[in-house]
């Protein structure tokens, strides 16, 4: 029986199938490098960007100048030149390269990778944040201070949970664009999902199994993160949905009534 | 800096080509992006469905997986398709037209959902109230549509085409002579790519600032006669 499907897929096939599932693992291990360096980089840009969306939406001029240069200059040049800059570009310096990092970490497609692609988010994320604190609502932040909380208490208490909430729904875009992004590691020689793809057709001549496989793991990578962060958004947001949209169970031999 | 100004005639050349790939891309985008919008809105399901699928697909894949997959495949299956039928030979993409034939497409989708969304945005009475006055279609398009649209799109199109410009720079990996691939080659044989990639950072600082600047023209002329509210 299976013989036969081989057999019948060998001939009617328009793409060979049968290569793409003898390589299968290879697409996986490929689809586990790419959720790695998307994930490792939306956790360390994420990180970077509380203190700098803090400083954004404040009004020192020397603290916001610097990180304004570098929201502006990640956010308006491509990714892909980014990552050029620093994998090949860094080798330029001879003082760089007799750092002890350049062997280790400069020097490794990987690292300039997840530095590139980090920094990178981290710029998107810190507008993203500032957008969101500035949009606490004054009455808020009154409250907060008529309970006498010091600065760094209603920024924790306050304006940082409810800024994070109100984020979600344009994080998830950050999310799903940074995924689409790390395909830029598979042109500095990382076998990532794309570089898989690359390297089958490569090997076989082939000119569209590679890619295909790799266009459709993409999109279901794409959708089950929307999927997440739909569910999320509803778990999150919940208070701000109009009382209709929340469906409410009522409760048996009560009588029922919307809350 | 010297070497920037040696190798100036490669990187303007480059910076056009990235040009020329940006505005043509953004008016297929355009185009695809009114039409989906149009299919998305309409009431045949057949287009609603193609075009749910379509967005679906376009932002759903990274733009370089499509771009190769054209560039490769598409090549691939036109001469396939030459072979079967017999009308052409060998039929070659160039690296240009698949790239604006597939960045187009792709930013097509985004549009769609801007253009829809803009359109939702105008008031349904106004639509009733042309089609009471006797205007034709095409004429409340013209008249009440389009104008309205403009405006409330404009921060969603200004969003994408940003991105767009961005975009671009992918295309240098199937080897178009774009400004990257430019930057990059005087870079290789000068050993010195960290300042070319630099300039060529620059070179598309300066372009989203002009593209930044025209958007803003933009936005005032059809914002002309609105209120805004202080905290917008």
């Amino acid at each position: 029986m299976g013989e036969a499907i081989i057999q019948f897929l060998d001939t009617w096939s328009p793409i060979d199938i049968v290569l793409i599932a003898q390589n299968f693992d290879r697409f996986l291990l490929g689809a586990w490098i790419t959720l790695k360096l998307t994930g490792l980089s939306l956790i360390i840009g994420g990180i970077i960007s509380i203190p700098l969306a803090i400083i954004r939406a404040g009004n020192n001029p020397f603290l916001n100048a610097p990180v304004w240069a570098f929201t502006y200059l990640f956010r308006g040049t491509p990714l892909l030149v980014q990552t050029y800059l620093i994998y090949y570009g860094l080798g330029q310096f001879e003082w760089i390269r007799e750092t002890a990092l350049w062997q280790p970490v400069l020097s490794q497609a990987w690292y300039c990778a997840l530095i590139a692609f980090s920094l990178n988010t981290a710029a998107y994320t810190t507008e993203l944040l500032r957008g969101s604190i500035i949009t606490t609502s004054k009455g808020e932040i009154e409250a907060a201070k008529a309970c006498g909380f010091s600065n760094s208490m209603r920024l924790r208490r306050i304006v940082l949970p409810s800024a994070f909430r109100r984020a979600l729904p344009a994080y998830s875009n950050e999310v799903i664009f940074m995924l689409h992004g790390s395909v830029v590691a598979s042109t500095i020689t990382i076998q990532d999902l794309l570089g898989v793809g690359r390297w089958l057709n490569g090997r076989y001549y082939l000119a569209y199994e590679g890619f295909i496989t790799a266009a459709v793991l993409y999109l279901i990578i794409v959708l089950l993160i929307s999927k997440g962060f739909r569910i999320w958004e509803k778990h999150w947001l919940a208070h701000l949905y109009p009382q209709d949209a929340v469906k409410v169970k009522p409760k048996k031999g009560l009588a029922s009534f919307r809350v | 800096m010297d070497l920037i100004i040696e190798y100036q005639g490669q990187l303007l050349s480059g910076t056009w080509v990235t040009v020329k790939l940006a505005v043509l891309s953004l008016l297929i985008a355009v185009m695809f992006g009114l039409l989906g919008a149009w299919a998305k809105l309409s009431k045949n399901l057949l287009a609603q469905k193609t075009a749910a699928g379509y967005t679906t697909i376009v932002r759903g894949v990274p733009d370089l997986v499509l771009i190769l997959l054209v560039f490769f495949g598409g090549q691939e299956l036109a001469n396939q398709i030459g072979s079967l039928t017999g009308l052409w030979d060998y039929a070659e993409i160039s690296q240009f037209a698949a790239g604006v034939g597939t960045i187009g497409v792709v930013f097509g989708g985004y549009m769609t959902e801007t253009f829809r969304g803009a359109i939702l945005a105008i008031p349904r009475g106004q639509i009733e109230a042309g089609v009471a006055c006797g205007m034709s279609r095409f004429t409340i398009f013209r008249r009440i549509i389009w104008p309205q649209m403009v405006r409330y799109a404009l921060p969603g199109f200004s969003n994408n085409w940003l991105v767009q410009i961005k975009s671009t720079a992918l295309v240098s990996v199937i080897g178009l002579q774009d400004v990257v691939y430019n930057g990059f080659v005087a870079g290789r044989s000068t050993r010195q790519l960290f300042t070319f990639m630099f300039a060529v950072l620059m070179i598309y600082l300066v372009l989203t600032a002009i593209s930044d600047a025209g958007l803003r023209w933009l936005d005032k002329k059809y914002s002309k006669g609105i209120v805004r509210s202080e905290d917008g």
